[in-house]
This record gives structure tokens, sequence and C-alpha cells, in this order.
């Protein structure tokens, strides 16, 4: 007759069994089953809801993205991004709206770099949208926590109404509409802040005549 | 509707539904730990896994199964991460290097889900969900196990058994975690989180350039994240990131359910104990923390000190617009007093004493209310502390519930509330003595200090957050802060459940006339200065040379 195994040896072997059981379980079939009874009943924000255009699709509104002008080298890596006036901009980001790279800039609240990037912000947005510095909010000059924040303030969406209203040659009261008509205010009145999704905005914007 | 207004509300309507759930889900649990009866399926699990599910272990086997499990669950996990490239849906990742591996492995083991890496980057689907997930579940479920049998340590008398680790464990798992998860999971898909296997989606953007959109099992690997007071994130971003935390709604939700056991299980102890107003004392505690600090950070956000904060005119950066001020605040609070370490917002940005708040409620030891389980047994510990205190300035010996706090007890006492200053104190100060791995820090000054003390408080009390800024993937820093979590995780519950066994052999003592009642005001003012002072003041020459200096300066 075999000899009993040692209890340590026992229990590691109980405890490995009961593992690979939960394994199975929580690990295989659980996000299975999520993922079966998602994709039914939720298929469209199961799988990012997804942005289309002319049946092409655009990106999430879920994530933010880029409305940069196109580079004048695609090769040079250095060349700085210009924003597009015709399009309403969205946020700074850490990571350039790479969802592969998403992350904050993690820089403190007395950092003397964080200092200095806010401030040429602030010049910048002054200058592009042709408002006073002091007008330009604070989302405006501050990189988000996901580097994907797909919306900025109502405040930041109404400053830049001028400057694209001028860029598209549209009448500044119809965008304006359009900015007012994509406010989200906060849920149930005091679920977080109000907000405007970019790319929504800008997608209306551009069926806008 | 003003700012303050809205920020109450939002606060208010969390503690309403987290008090409507107290009594049902307390109980439910009670049930759970102290029925006879086995499910079908759970008598075949115990035969399959080969353990006896009517017997009851003393507290040292009890022990030895919770390393045992842990152990293999180490190994596992580690060798999973090793073998990646080989496996399917790793979306043409590489192994990942061994330190990172260790790291990980220990990190989503003990509970911490501290993450030297960046998911979707690093991870493919499989290791997420099978890997990493599924010790979302069962780190949680062994915590709320170690919390059973302290709780059956004061219930028992003159037996040296405390329970069964495989039961607790699967009942846990099973009947809690696991139906709750899939509810939740659904209503997370419902409101925008994604579920799905695709690797990554190319699209042409409106204007023309292109976007990488990612894939995969997210709200899953989401509602226990919150649920099990984990916290690792299926993205670098973490609950900052939209496919995991879509709008105000998913991360409320995510709030309530971060805080949802934690918050219900001294409802637990107080059924089994015999005696609710037991529970409500010690939740009254926990609530007083949870508050004052939810208040304190959010004040401070919203003053935005800070020279950055000020010159942007709002503290928002790291935050998100949907959020705004008071939502990141309420998570920053809740996911540092409870172990779980997931982030809507970037800490590392937070203003000094906001910031700093975060570092000061994963020194108090996690127990406001803390993280599943864990919370309750160290909230435990400090009543025994308390009521010693109280028992010193009369001159008798002290009793907790019947049971006498002698030598013994408060030796195991004191070691666990010794253990993780001890690990954070040691963990910082040899990090900030060697110049190569406090170059790690990103900032400088008291706020590069903070990231380190921000980092060795973190993964000894098992909470997984970060100041993010600091690099910590490296040898040096996956080695030492592995090292931390694994002291910071086992220590102390080894002593937890040595207390247990020493409550349960003692024949209880009947209240006298110079018993201090433990479920009155008087008691939840004397356990709140003991947090404070005890726990508190330990920290606070490490808290001066970080937060207080960048805040006062």
């Amino acid at each position: 007759m075999a000899k009993p195994l040692p209890t340590v040896l026992r229990t590691h072997l109980s405890a490995l069994r009961m593992l690979l059981v939960m394994t199975v379980l929580l690990g295989i079939a659980y996000p299975l089953l999520v993922t079966g009874a998602g994709q039914a009943a939720f298929h469209h924000q199961a799988n990012g809801s997804l942005v289309q255009v002319d049946g092409r699709t655009v990106g999430s509104s879920l994530l933010g993205q880029s409305f940069d002008l196109p580079k004048k080298n695609p090769d040079n890596a250095d060349e700085q991004a210009r924003p597009d006036p015709k399009w309403f901009q969205p946020r700074p980001s850490a990571g350039g709206y790479d969802p592969t790279a998403s992350g904050a800039s993690n820089l403190g609240p007395n950092s003397a770099d964080l200092v200095k990037t806010i401030q040429q912000r602030r010049a910048a947005v002054a200058a592009f949208d042709g408002v006073a510095p002091s007008r330009v909010p604070a989302d405006a000059v501050t990189a988000s926590g996901s580097g994907l924040d797909p919306d900025i303030s109502p405040a930041y969406a109404r400053e830049q109404v001028t400057r694209v209203a001028k860029a598209r040659g549209l009448d500044r009261d119809a965008v304006a509409r359009l900015v007012e008509a994509h406010v989200q205010d906060p849920v149930l009145g005091f679920l977080g802040d109000a907000r405007v999704n970019v790319l929504e905005l800008n997608k209306a914007l551009s069926t806008l005549r | 509707m003003s700012p303050t207004l809205a920020g109450v509300l939002q606060a208010s309507v969390l503690v309403g539904a987290l008090a409507a759930a107290y009594r049902p889900l307390g109980d439910y649990i009670a049930h759970l730990f102290t029925s006879p009866r086995h499910l079908r399926a759970e008598r075949g699990l115990y035969r399959l896994v080969g353990v006896d599910g009517d017997a009851d272990q003393r507290w040292p086997a009890y022990l030895r199964s919770v390393l045992a499990f842990s152990a293999v669950s180490v190994v596992f996990l580690y060798f999973f991460q090793r073998l990646q490239s080989h496996l399917l849906l790793s979306l043409g990742f590489p192994a990942v290097k061994p330190d990172m591996a260790f790291n990980t492995a220990v990190s989503f083991v003990t509970n911490t889900n501290w993450q030297s890496y960046s998911g979707e980057s690093t991870m493919g689907h499989l290791v997420q969900m099978a890997g990493l997930a599924v010790q979302n579940f069962v780190s949680a479920a062994v915590g709320i196990a170690i919390v059973a049998a302290l709780i059956r340590g004061f219930t028992r008398s003159r037996t040296d058994r405390v329970g069964n680790f495989w039961v607790d464990l699967t009942r846990v798992t099973v009947r809690l975690l696991l139906p709750l998860s899939v509810v939740f999971a659904l209503v997370l898909v419902a409101s925008g989180a994604i579920q799905n296997f695709h690797g990554l989606t190319d699209v042409h953007t409106l204007v023309g350039g292109s976007q990488s959109i990612t894939g995969g099992p997210v709200a899953s690997q989401e509602a226990i994240k919150e649920l099990g007071t984990n916290g690792g994130g299926f993205y670098n971003a973490n609950s900052a990131h939209p496919f995991e935390n879509p709008n105000p709604f998913s991360n409320w939700l995510e709030i309530f359910l971060l805080l949802l056991i934690p918050f219900a299980l001294p409802r637990t102890f107080g059924r089994m104990v015999g005696d609710n107003r037991q529970g409500y004392a010690i939740v009254s505690v926990m609530a007083l923390f949870w508050v004052a600090s939810v208040s304190l950070i959010t004040l401070f956000e919203a003053q935005h000190h800070g020279v950055a904060a000020q010159a942007a005119g709002a503290a928002m950066e790291g935050k998100e617009q949907r959020f705004g001020i008071a939502a990141s605040s309420l998570f920053a609070a809740s996911t540092t007093l409870t172990s779980t370490g997931a982030v809507n917002s970037f800490h590392d940005s937070y203003t000094p004493f906001g910031g700093g708040l975060t570092i000061f409620n994963m020194m108090l030891g996690e127990i406001a209310p803390g993280g599943v389980g864990s919370g309750l047994y160290g909230m435990l510990i400090l009543a025994v502390v308390a009521v010693f205190v109280a028992g010193l300035m009369v001159g008798r010996t002290p009793e907790y519930l019947g049971k006498k706090l002698g030598a013994r007890e408060m030796k195991f006492a004191s070691l666990y509330i010794l253990t993780t200053p001890a690990v954070v104190l040691v963990g910082t100060g040899v990090a900030m003595t060697l110049p190569g791995e406090r170059a790690n820090m990103l900032n400088t000054g008291p706020h590069g200090f903070s990231e380190v003390l921000y980092a060795f408080t973190s993964a000894a009390n098992n909470n997984g957050s970060a100041f993010a800024g600091i690099t910590v993937n490296t040898p040096w820093w996956n080695t030492a802060l592995g090292l931390a979590m694994l002291f910071g995780r086992f220590l102390p519950m080894i002593f937890v459940l040595a207390l247990a066994g020493s409550l349960a052999k003692q024949q209880p003592v009947p209240a006298t006339e110079g018993t201090l009642p433990t479920h009155k005001p008087l008691f939840v003012g004397l356990l709140s200065g003991v947090v404070l002072i005890v726990v508190g003041l330990t920290y606070f020459p490490a808290l001066a040379l970080g937060p207080l200096a960048e805040g006062l300066n």
C-alpha cells in the first residue's frame, strides 16, 4: 500500500486543484458569460460605442481624439502638432490621444515644469481662439487623467465658437446653438460635471451648413 | 445646482445606498459563515479538490491552508505571465519579464493590485481574465475568510477550531462575489464599459488621422476589481479610462461597489456575536473617518492650492471632465480608505494636502471601511487595543465581548499594529538612501519624497494606487515593493489567526459593572481616538517631510 502523502504536500495539492477549478469558473466561464450576455443585450456599448460617419467608423464617442492639421512632413516625429481651427479642440493629453498609451502627466501641484506648460498652453489657446488669456478655462490647460478624455467643459466649448465659426465661414449663432445642444448636464443634476463630447460635437459640426 | 450641494448629494445618495445594503448583505454573509449546509456543487468541489468540508480547522491548519493557496497562486500567476507569448489571446505581447512578473503575481495575490506594468501594452486578454481577474476574486475571498475566523474566535468558547478555510473561500467566492459580479458587470456594459475579445481596431479619425481602439473583457474585470477592493485596472489609466469608467453614473456605481462589502461586514460581525449594536459601533467609526476624509479631500481640491493648480484656475490636472472635482475626490478618498487602489484621477497631481490625505488614509491601515475582510479585522484589532487602553485607565484586566485580553492577546494585537509601519518606514528609508533608486522620482523636493512614501505605504497596506510619476518598473523597485506587499499582507494575517485561536479557547466571562460597554458612543469616540493616535501619529514624521512640508511651504 502506498504511503499517504505528507500533510504539507497534500495541502498544496488541494490548493492547486482549488485554484485550477476557480480559474475555469472565474477566469473562463464568468467572462464568457458576461461577454455573451453583454454582446447580445448591449452590442453597441460592449464594442466600444463606435461612431460612424457615412458608414465609416471614425472613432469611439468614449475616447478623445486629436483634431490637428496634417503634418507638413509625415516622417518628422519631432514636428509640433498644429490644431486645426475648423474643429473644436479637446483637452491636452499626456499620451497624445493614443489608446495604447493611456495615462496622466503625474506632475505635482507645485511642479515648475507643469506651471510652465500651463502658462504656455494658456497663451497658445488664447492666441488660437482670439480671446483674453483669462477667459481660457482650466480644462483647456490641464491634461486629463486618462489622456483620452472625450469631453471638454461647456465653458471651453463656448470659448471656441467664434474661431470655429470664422474658420468655417458659418454663422456664429448657429455654431453657438450647436454647442448648447451638445452640453450634457451632470447626471441627475448632481453626479459628475457638465461636459461637451468633442467628437459628437465635431461630427454634428461637419454637417452644419 | 451649486457644486457644494451636488457634492453633498452625491455622497448622501451613496451613504443611503450603502445603508440600505447594510442589513441584508451583512446578514447574508453571516449566514455564509455559519450555515452547516453545503450546496451540492460545493460538496462535489470539495471531493474533487480533496478536502473535508465538514472538518473545522485549528488556527495553524487554517493558516497553512491560506499560505498554501496563496503560494500556489503566486507561482501559477508568475508562470502564466512568463509563458504569455505561447498562449491564446496574447495580442502578440511577449513574455512578461521576471521581476515584473514576480511583482505582479504577488500584487494580485495579496489583493494589492499595484501595477508596475501598463495593461494595454503588456498583458494579453487571457492573462488579464484567467490570471489576474481570478485573483481579484480569490484574494478578496481570502481576506473575508480571515475575518470570519477572527469573528469565530469571539463567538466560540473552549475550542481550538476557527472554521474551515476551503469552505469559507468557496462560499464567499461562489455565493457572494460571483453573482454580484455578473449583475454589476452587465450594468457596467450597459453604461458603456467594453466587453469583447477584440485586439486593436484601426480607425480613420474625423480629420483623417489614425487611432487604434483597444478591445478586451473589461467590464467583467471592472466589476470584481471594485467589489473585491482590488483595484488593478485593465488599462494603465485605470478607472480614469473611459472604457473602464464611461460616465458619472458608472463612476458612482464603482465607488458604491468598492465600499459595499467592507461597510456591510460590521453587520456580519454584530450578527455573529449576537449583538447588532456591536456592529453599529464599529461601522460608526468607519463612517466617521470616511465622511471626514471625503469632505477634506473635496475641500482641498476645490480650493486648489499649489502653484500649478493656481495657474490653471482649478485642480484639473490628472482629472477627467466628466467627473470633475467632487466625483474625483469622492473616489480618491474611498479608494485609499479601502484597500482598492483603483483611481479615476491621478493622485500625484492632487493638491499637497488633498494628495497627502490619500497617503494618510492608507496609513491608518485601511480600516474605514478598509479592504474586504482586511478592513474589519484591522478595525477589530484596534478595538482590542482601545478596550485595553480603557482597561489600563481603570486598572483591571480588559475584556471585549466576554473574552479577556491578556498578555498573549495583546502581543498579537501589538505585533499586528507594528508590522505595517515597520515595512513602510524601513522601505521608504532604504529607498531614500540609495541614490539610484531615489532618482526614479518624477517630481522633485518634498513631492518627490511623497512619491516614494506613497509607493511603500500603498504596497505594505495592499492598496495599489500610486503617486504614479515614480518609475517603479526596475528590478530593485519590483522586488522591494513585492516583498513589502508580501510582508504587509501575510504577517498581519498570522497574528490575526493566532489571536482568533487564542480567543476561541477562552471561556467567556460574564459582563459586570466594571465592563466597558463597546456599543456606546463613548466607545466610538475612544476607538476613533486610538485609530488617530496609535496609528496616525506613527507616521507623523514621515508625513512632515512630504505632503506637510509641501503644503505649508
